[in-house]
């Protein structure tokens, strides 16, 4: 959640500049983040921090766009916190990381005086005489080398104190990707039922891990992260959790019974183009023009439908009639379809009552492939076709060029956030988005001048912890049995209608 | 062999190597178990170029026999490339491939540039300088850190060392700033020592109006200074007097803002324009040194850098005139060549005979310096590949 913040104020406002600063210490204040912790010495806070960073660096070494997300986020945040903290801080900070470099000589400083001042943009001759330089290895020096902003000298960088954050943050980076990546690596071989590989390890450390928890996380065993993986995966307890954590979002979940029956069947055409989401609205298309879509489509369109308020009557005649107009005739579609579709109102199996995919989920799991047209057209689609799409969708050409900015950026739901801004015409919508359903139910808010579906709107639910499981039916590793079921189950159908 | 020599087991095994057939047919990820192997295919196959590439986790040779993504790159000397086909918009005797004497001073200012950073900035120690054979030069660098590298620290490298940026849409291609760096007043000061004779007087930069346009298309578009170039120009009587009349008019309009005009053009005109992608991936083939370039038949010879101004590119061997020289001494002592030399004996005689002996003896300084600096490590002979 602290994360999701970061971001988007990251892209909102020039990183590091007062009025970021200012809104990041806001949101964060009010969330009561200890993002002063080191200075304030909240033993508890800090607990809780380092409990949920490590259990993040669980969920979210899985694939390589959460942890290139993942990275992104924790490195603003790690600046903005690094930047608050006071210079005797800093230097505590340093020997407690073990990151302590050797600072250079006063004749070594003296003679490299004026090359050192020439070297560092933005540091005062006085500042020069005042600040200690560190020599630094190459390696560690990456980003300043390549804009030419420290002076090199025999192999080594020298470095003011003031730039010594660029330094950490490197180091920080380095050690957090190859942690996550061991992480991800171990992780796989368990999955592949590969434990020989990982040595036993699974058994005692789930004993460390449990301990861990229980002791409210103790540090050195924490950080034993990559490791500790395999334990946590077969944790029953544990996986839907991570899972849930990487693919989910947090808040209302737009299940769909607080306003079923409100939409009629004839209404869709025109919502489609009025207040879907381009994921939806792309499903809608296709399947009128097909009468027909696979099963990713049907899932991802049909739980939309669903959270938009239609009825399981409905949502069978409106997926009947298209279906019919198309190859597959009305017993065949009785047999087959109707099945999921009622499974997914939780009429048919496991009984559960799914609810609609958000953004998180639609972006990182089951891409769609040749013949699919579900996924976030952000993420899966080329820019060159985004842009003809958003062009026939009559976005302003500034418009698509600030949406492919976005998306280059893989800032996707900052992308659709801004189609949406663009095609309701408002300037800021206010709010992260991060639910197809959710744009749905903002969109005919502002259309219908916000007196219907106010209601519905009204609980931000702190539902993090929420056992939402169902929600991770197609997430690779699902290893509960629960999900299992659900799994199977969908496959099977799956492969019923393969032939068409 | 200098590249691969000295190292733990198996690390000879696991570089690649790559032939170029007849046609531009490719092949890539070869690898040999010992030196002796690659000599025997080399002679087999009688590739038209070799290249050596990067130091892998397992055996290139088998590189498909494994999991994707377990077969990466380790270690990799640092290399660059500087070719003259890149300075084409600034050199007014050759274009493209061609090469003059003249303006093989830019690779002379590259080379001094280069290394100063090199050695000074980077502290590195084993540089190899090589001639491309036709219209270039390579670097190795091949200190152990070093070629462990990352290809990100490589490419930030690669940043810090590049000044001459952008394409054929950009005129302007050098901008400096307040303040400005010591690798760039360093290498300014290089720059200089040449300017005049290469540029005033070699090149003829400012010798007539279609050139000086050229020139002045880079003085800030900031009146009256390149209007009044202009008109001052044509009065002048060659290159020398009209770039004092730029120096003097650019550094007196501005009082207030630092301008760099000056130095600006300097860089553009003989700044090292390197080929930064060679340099940034592991991966990277380049030519090996002592192959034949395939177009001139010149051999990839090391350059000695302590006597860099008299490298001529002009004056190395190319292989038919390594061959008669060879068959020419062959015919004096014929006599002598009756004994049972082993291959290996003959061929270290052979090149002594002939024009490649002192650049062997570059190379062979450049490997003893690295060996003294690894202590306690296999003798190798140092292979010599002349002889496809």
């Amino acid at each position: 959640m602290v994360l999701k913040i970061v971001e988007n104020l990251g892209v909102k406002y020039l990183k590091g500049t007062d009025e970021y600063k200012s809104k990041l210490e806001h949101e964060l204040r009010k969330l009561k983040f200890p993002y002063k912790a080191l200075a304030e010495d909240d033993y508890d806070a800090r607990r809780k921090d380092h409990i949920s960073h490590f259990i993040l660096r669980l969920a979210y070494c899985q694939s390589e766009d959460l942890r290139r997300w993942f990275i992104q986020q924790e490195m603003d945040l790690f600046r903005y916190r690094f930047n608050e903290l006071s210079d005797p801080l800093v230097q505590q900070f340093l020997e407690y990381v073990n990151l302590l470099y050797e600072p250079i000589s006063k004749d070594v400083k003296k003679r490299l005086k004026d090359e050192l001042f020439m070297s560092t943009p933005g540091l005062s001759a006085e500042k020069v005489e005042e600040q200690s330089f560190y020599k630094i290895p190459l390696q560690d020096a990456q980003d300043l080398i390549r804009v030419r902003r420290v002076l090199l000298n025999y192999g080594f960088a020298l470095v003011p104190h003031q730039d010594m954050v660029v330094i950490i943050l490197n180091n920080y980076r380095t050690k957090l990707s190859k942690a996550l990546a061991v992480a991800a690596v171990i992780g796989k071989l368990h999955r592949t039922g590969r434990r020989d590989v990982c040595g036993g390890v699974p058994t005692w450390l789930r004993k460390h891990w449990s301990k861990a928890q229980a002791h409210g996380g103790d540090l050195s065993v924490l950080s034993l992260t990559a490791r500790s993986l395999p334990a946590v995966q077969s944790d029953e307890r544990l996986q839907p959790l991570l899972n849930h954590l990487s693919h989910s979002y947090i808040g209302p979940d737009y299940s769909a019974q607080k306003n079923t029956g409100k939409i009629s069947l004839e209404q869709i055409d025109a919502l489609s183009v009025k207040s879907y989401p381009i994921c939806m609205r792309q499903l809608h298309k296709a399947l009128r023009e097909n009468h027909h879509l696979r099963h990713g489509g049907r899932m991802q369109y049909g739980l939309f439908l669903k959270g938009i308020g239609l009825t399981l009557e409905q949502a069978l005649e409106f997926w009947r009639s298209e279906f019919i107009r198309g190859k597959i005739d009305a017993d065949k579609f009785d047999k087959g379809y109707a099945y999921s579709i009622r499974h997914n109102y939780g009429k048919e199996g496991k009984r559960t009552d799914y609810t609609p995919f958000s953004c998180m989920k639609i972006i990182l799991s089951n891409p769609p492939s040749q013949g699919d047209y579900h996924g976030c057209p952000f993420r899966h689609s080329d820019p060159e076709l985004l842009k003809q799409k958003l062009q026939s969708y009559k976005i302003s050409s500034t418009g698509i060029s600030q949406i492919l900015e976005l998306v280059k950026g893989m800032h996707y739901q900052l992308a659709c956030q801004k189609y949406f801004e663009l095609t309701h015409d408002v300037d800021d919508i206010g709010f992260p988005l991060n639910h197809p359903n959710q744009y749905f139910v903002e969109s005919q808010k502002l259309l219908s001048g916000g007196r219907e579906l106010k209601k519905e709107m009204s609980h931000p639910g702190s539902s993090q912890l929420k056992p939402t499981s169902q929600e991770s039916i197609n997430s690779s590793s699902a290893t509960t049995t629960s999900n299992n079921e659900a799994d199977t189950e969908l496959e099977g159908l799956d492969e019923y209608f393969a032939e068409d | 062999w200098a590249v691969t020599r000295g190292m733990e087991k198996g690390y000879f095994a696991r570089r690649e190597f790559s032939f170029t057939l007849r046609d531009d047919i490719y092949v890539r990820y070869q690898s040999f178990e010992r030196p002796q192997d690659l000599e025997k295919e080399l002679q087999k196959a009688c590739p038209y170029k070799v290249d050596i590439g990067a130091v892998y986790s397992h055996r290139p040779s088998q590189h498909n026999t494994l999991r994707s993504g377990a077969f990466q790159a380790q270690e990799k000397e640092l290399v660059f490339d500087v070719d003259m086909t890149d300075y084409d918009d600034v050199r007014g005797c050759c274009s493209s491939a061609e090469i003059c004497s003249k303006c093989w001073t830019l690779m002379t200012i590259a080379i001094r540039i280069l290394d100063r950073a090199l050695v000074e900035d980077l502290g590195v120690q084993h540089r190899l300088w090589v001639y491309s054979g036709r219209r270039g030069v390579h670097c190795w660098v091949c200190d152990d850190t070093v070629r462990k590298w990352s290809s990100s620290l490589r490419s930030s490298i690669v940043d810090y060392l590049s000044l001459v940026k952008g394409g054929a849409d950009t005129v302007k291609k050098v901008h400096l700033s307040d303040p400005v760096h010591p690798f760039i007043s360093k290498s300014l000061r290089l720059v200089e020592e040449y300017f005049e004779q290469y540029a005033l007087l070699g090149q003829d930069i400012l010798g007539c109006r279609e050139s000086w346009d050229k020139v002045l298309a880079l003085v800030p578009d900031r009146p009256p200074l390149r209007e009044q170039l202009q008109q001052d120009f044509p009065r002048k009587r060659d290159s020398v007097q009209r770039w004092a009349r730029l120096k003097a008019l650019s550094s007196s309009s501005s009082k207030k803002l630092p301008s760099y005009t000056e130095q600006e053009i300097m860089l553009q005109f003989c700044f090292p324009r390197l080929d930064g992608n060679v340099s940034k991936g592991l991966n990277h083939l380049l030519k090996s040194p002592f192959s034949v370039h395939p177009k001139t038949g010149r051999i990839s010879v090391p350059i000695d850098i302590q006597r860099l101004e008299q490298f001529d590119p002009f004056a190395v061997p190319t292989i038919s005139s390594l061959c008669r020289e060879l068959d020419e001494a062959n015919d004096e002592d014929k006599d002598k060549e009756n004994e049972e030399d082993p291959e290996s004996r003959r061929r270290v005689r052979d090149y002594k005979r002939t024009s490649l002996a002192p650049y062997v003896r570059v190379f062979e300084c450049f490997v003893e310096d690295m060996e003294r600096a690894r202590r306690g490590e296999l003798l190798r002979r140092s292979d010599l590949q002349g002889d496809f």
